[in-house]
């Protein structure tokens, strides 16, 4: 048992690195993209700073659409794109092109439904005061609805780590593929319960992040 | 300063239009604390709102300043609204910013320099007297602060029209007087012309010069505050008029004032007439003619005294009748007769129309 720690520990810190490097960069890329998408889901909608129904229209159907994929069906499915746009369909660079353009959907919902609580009174003051469209979006809508969007983004930031699970599928890495290989398939239920551990650790960090984070964020 | 010439808004199409402001024309003085009061849905907001092209007209014109704002397209419609203040009930304050952040975005929009927006906003914070709460978010301030942030966020830029639509609906009646108090001197040290929209009578007589009063998208009377109470034409008017000022009895009082009082009342209107004031008291008298004060309230508005006092009279009918003709030769008065022959049970509508008649007719210079 004791061996075989010492070789599995350095594969296990290999995994969680790959795992936060998937993890992080899909936040990015996917957290962006969605940022962009959820405010021109929001602004666009009857009534709203950008309302333009052709637009949001196609928008809302698009993340409908997406959206309820489940992400071992999507990561084949956009297959065809990942050749295309990185060259391969496996390894850790595909998946994190599918979770990116699965999180940006996510994203843009978590985003759009942070922004419809904003008080529709703040953005008329800015309106009022002569300030431009994309600059209220920028100075006003988005700050105004900070908190919730960071406990959005943590809530997504879950999200991308279960999907990262699902790497080892299309020969990606992280702690899915350690605990299938190394635990699920080799029947060796400590791998599995300490990669179950790490998990827990990883996701209770990030959420008491996003609280603090937020918490900050509002002010009280 | 603001005009609306034939201005009408509708909303929506077809069957589901509603027609928020219709047909106003209303010429706003440079200068003045111009009011509109109206009922919920009256479409005051929506009129305010013409003002600064947060909602465009449908047809008609807004004028404002000289420049005719309907024909401007968005990026020189920035510039417009950024020369006007706009205060709301809600506050609008950002939440994600401290009071000194809030009072800046106006100027960041400006383009005003670092220092000379730390300066500015020093300045206004001093002047709403709220210097110890730069630092403060909104959360940590009363509804009172809060509209003081909003009264100085929206002077910032240093506006010629300040726009306030229900500033005070969402305060106390003591912190009311404040934010008006602020407002008058935002009018009179600024000269700043202010638009205050409300739905109760009392902000219109604490501080505006004129006003409007709207039914239904259109302006039904409008004229310098004293006339309009002195002389309401409408029914809407009066009925605002007799929530602020409650000089008169209601029929429910009256009847409790019968029970008491079973001999002649007379209801007096006290105005300014002339620059001189209604000497009841040497009327009665010189008629011989004993009287007990039963109902009543005098007040000023636009710095002249109003109200009007009920008084129970006691003498002999031909001294009573001699007495009221004296008196309506100076001023209004209402005869209510006794317990016994009652006259005027709906004494709000017909002392009021009563009113219209007699300053039309006798007041006039
Ligand atoms: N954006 C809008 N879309 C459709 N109808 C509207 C809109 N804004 C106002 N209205 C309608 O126009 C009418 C006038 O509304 P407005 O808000 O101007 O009234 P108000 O006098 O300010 O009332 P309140 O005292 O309740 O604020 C109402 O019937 C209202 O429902
Ligand atoms: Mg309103």
């Amino acid at each position: 048992m004791n061996r075989d720690w010492s070789t599995l520990t350095p594969i296990l810190l290999e995994s969680i690195r790959e795992t936060l490097y998937m993890v992080s960069l899909t936040l990015l890329v996917g957290g962006f993209l969605g940022l962009v998408l959820g405010v021109l889901l929001y602004a666009t909608r009857k009534g709203n700073l950008l309302e333009n129904a052709f637009v949001f229209a196609i928008l809302n159907v698009a993340v409908n659409i997406v959206r309820p994929i489940p992400f071992i069906i999507f990561i084949t499915a956009v297959g065809p794109l990942t050749l295309a746009t990185i060259g391969t369909t496996i390894g850790n660079d595909a998946v994190i092109f599918a979770m990116s353009i699965m999180a940006t959907f996510v994203t843009a919902r978590i985003v759009e439904q942070n922004l419809v609580a904003t008080d529709p009174g703040v953005i008329e003051a800015a309106r009022a005061m002569g300030a431009s469209r994309f600059r209220i979006i920028l100075t006003v809508l988005i700050p105004e609805a900070l908190a919730p969007l960071i406990l959005g983004y943590t809530f997504l930031l879950i999200g991308i780590i279960d999907m990262s699970a699902l790497a080892g599928y299309v020969g990606g890495g992280g702690l899915g593929d350690f605990a299938i290989v190394y635990g699920y398939q080799r029947f060796n239920w400590q791998v599995t319960f300490v990669t179950v551990l790490v998990i827990i650790v990883i996701v209770q960090l990030a959420q008491m992040l996003g609280n603090w984070l937020a918490r900050k964020a509002l002010h009280r | 300063m603001i005009s609306f010439r034939d201005v009408t808004k509708v909303f929506g199409s077809g069957t589901g239009a509603v027609c928020a402001v219709d047909s106003v024309t209303l010429d706003i003085q440079r200068g003045e604390i111009f009011s509109v009061i109206g009922y919920s849905g009256a479409g005051k907001s929506t009129l305010v709102r013409l003002v600064n092209a947060l909602e465009t007209v449908t047809s008609g014109q807004v004028v404002v300043d000289g420049q005719d704002i309907t024909a401007l397209g968005e990026s020189e419609l920035r510039q417009v609204r950024a020369g006007i203040g706009m205060v709301f009930q809600q506050f609008n304050l950002m939440k994600s910013r401290t009071v000194a952040s809030n009072v800046a975005y106006p100027l960041k929009v400006a383009r005003w320099s670092k220092e000379r927006r730390k300066e500015r906003v020093a300045e206004l914070l001093e002047f709403v007297g709220l210097a110890d709460k730069a630092r403060a978010y909104p959360s940590q301030l009363s509804g009172g602060q809060k509209q003081r942030v909003g009264i100085a966020r929206a002077l910032a830029t240093q506006p010629a029209i300040l726009l306030a639509d229900e500033a005070t609906s969402a305060l106390d009646p003591d912190t009311t007087q404040d934010v008006l108090a602020l407002l008058k001197r935002v009018n009179q040290e600024l000269g700043v012309t202010i638009v205050v929209i409300t739905h109760e009578m009392d902000v219109v007589r604490s501080i505006a010069d004129r006003v409007a009063v709207m039914e239904a998208g259109r302006v039904i009377e409008h004229g310098p505050v004293y006339d309009v109470f002195a002389a309401p034409r409408e029914r809407a008017t009066q009925r605002f008029i007799s929530t602020t000022l409650r000089d008169r009895p209601s029929p429910d009082a009256l009847e409790r004032l019968r029970h008491r009082h079973p001999g002649r009342m007379i209801t007096v209107a006290v105005r300014e007439n002339d620059g001189r004031g209604v000497d009841v008291t040497a009327a009665l008298r010189e008629h011989g003619v004993a009287g007990s004060i039963v109902f009543g309230g005098i007040t000023e508005i636009d710095e002249r005294p109003f109200g009007s006092l009920t008084i129970e009279v006691d003498g002999d009918q031909a001294a009573v009748d001699a007495l009221i003709a004296d008196l309506r030769r100076s001023t209004d008065v209402q005869d209510l007769g006794t317990r016994e022959q009652p006259l005027g049970d709906d004494p709000l509508a017909s002392a009021h129309v009563g009113a219209a008649r007699d300053v039309g007719a006798g007041g006039g210079p």
